[in-house]
């Protein structure tokens, strides 16, 4: 398996043997049940359902306490699914163990919402002049488009609005340390979300 | 969360360092890495701010080099930190001593703690 859930716990620092300063964020993944084996014959692919986390049974909906009950979980708070070609079958366990440090993964999460925003912040524009007479358009998008022909704004036309608050997944992050006894993993560098955001690792 | 975080990292945490606070005057002898060959510099300077906590935790220190002010951040628990050393204790009402940048020659000077 090359794939796990976790929580971000957060950003610190660790210091490696020449004396260099590494930035790392630290995520409690795993320890992760599989829950279903999706077959190709049953299903039309192969892979297999992972339960990950603490849910109180009395939280938990009737038909999902069912799906639990057939691979031995009491419940769980995600259920995700991950392609596979390995063999398993329901309540075996998959722990922080299958990466080594050296490996290179990547995170997926949801990125922080960052409500209605403009499109500097957005999209990256550059906003308009800060001098040469210019004013009350620093950090306006420009021109939207040209006049009576088309007479109308593309479509799909970067602008400002929403942003964050989606699926964003950063790769080639180092693996710095493995901590087995805490479920702990050491990434080096930045991963979406915020602190406690589900998020899922898989070996590149 | 900071406990989680401190836990994972605490076997970075050096425990051989002296306790000092801001106001203090130190001088901090670094390695530098220069090319292939290693050597040791001193850094002296009053110590003006500290912050985060656990492995993460970083002082300032400030000095004036030929008549410009030099300030250098270091993480306190880094390896490349050969030897910090507490020239004088200094009197101070603030955890921040940015007011210092303002000020210049006598008016600069930090009490001395007895």
């Amino acid at each position: 398996m090359t794939s796990l859930i976790g929580i971000k716990l957060g950003m610190t620092r660790i210091f490696n043997e020449s004396g260099m300063d590494i930035p790392v964020t630290v995520i409690h993944a795993g320890p992760c049940t599989v829950c279903q084996v999706k077959t190709r014959e049953n299903d039309g692919y192969q892979a297999i359902q992972l339960a990950f986390g603490e849910r109180k049974e009395n939280k938990t909906s009737r038909p999902l306490l069912g799906h639990f009950q057939k691979a031995g979980i009491k419940s769980a708070r995600v259920l995700r699914e991950f392609r596979t070609s390995k063999e398993y079958k329901p309540g075996d366990k998959i722990t922080v163990e299958i990466f080594s440090p050296g490996d290179l993964v990547k995170v997926t999460g949801t990125s922080k919402g960052k409500g209605f925003t403009g499109v500097m912040k957005r999209y990256g524009f550059h906003g308009g002049h800060a001098s040469h007479g210019k004013k009350d358009q620093l950090r306006a998008g420009g021109s939207i488009g040209a006049s009576s022909d088309p007479s109308r704004v593309w479509p799909g036309l970067k602008m400002a609005g929403r942003s964050g608050n989606s699926r964003c997944t950063v790769t080639n992050l180092e693996v710095v340390k493995v901590i087995p006894e805490a479920d702990q993993l050491l990434v080096m560098g930045a991963i979406p979300g915020p602190r406690y955001g589900t998020v899922t690792i898989t070996k590149q | 969360m900071d406990r989680l975080l401190h836990e994972a990292t605490k076997e970075y945490v050096r425990d051989n360092l002296p306790r000092f606070r801001p106001g203090d005057r130190v001088a901090v002898d670094v390695r530098v890495v220069e090319g292939n060959r290693t050597r040791v510099q001193t850094f002296e300077g009053d110590v003006i701010a500290m912050s985060g906590s656990g492995v993460n935790r970083t002082f300032t220190v400030r000095k004036i080099s030929g008549g410009i002010g030099v300030e250098r951040i270091f993480p306190l628990h880094s390896p490349n930190i050969n030897k910090i050393k507490i020239i004088r204790a200094g009197k101070v009402r603030r955890a921040k001593l940015y007011y210092l940048r303002q000020l210049r020659g006598k008016a600069a000077r930090i009490k001395e703690r007895r």
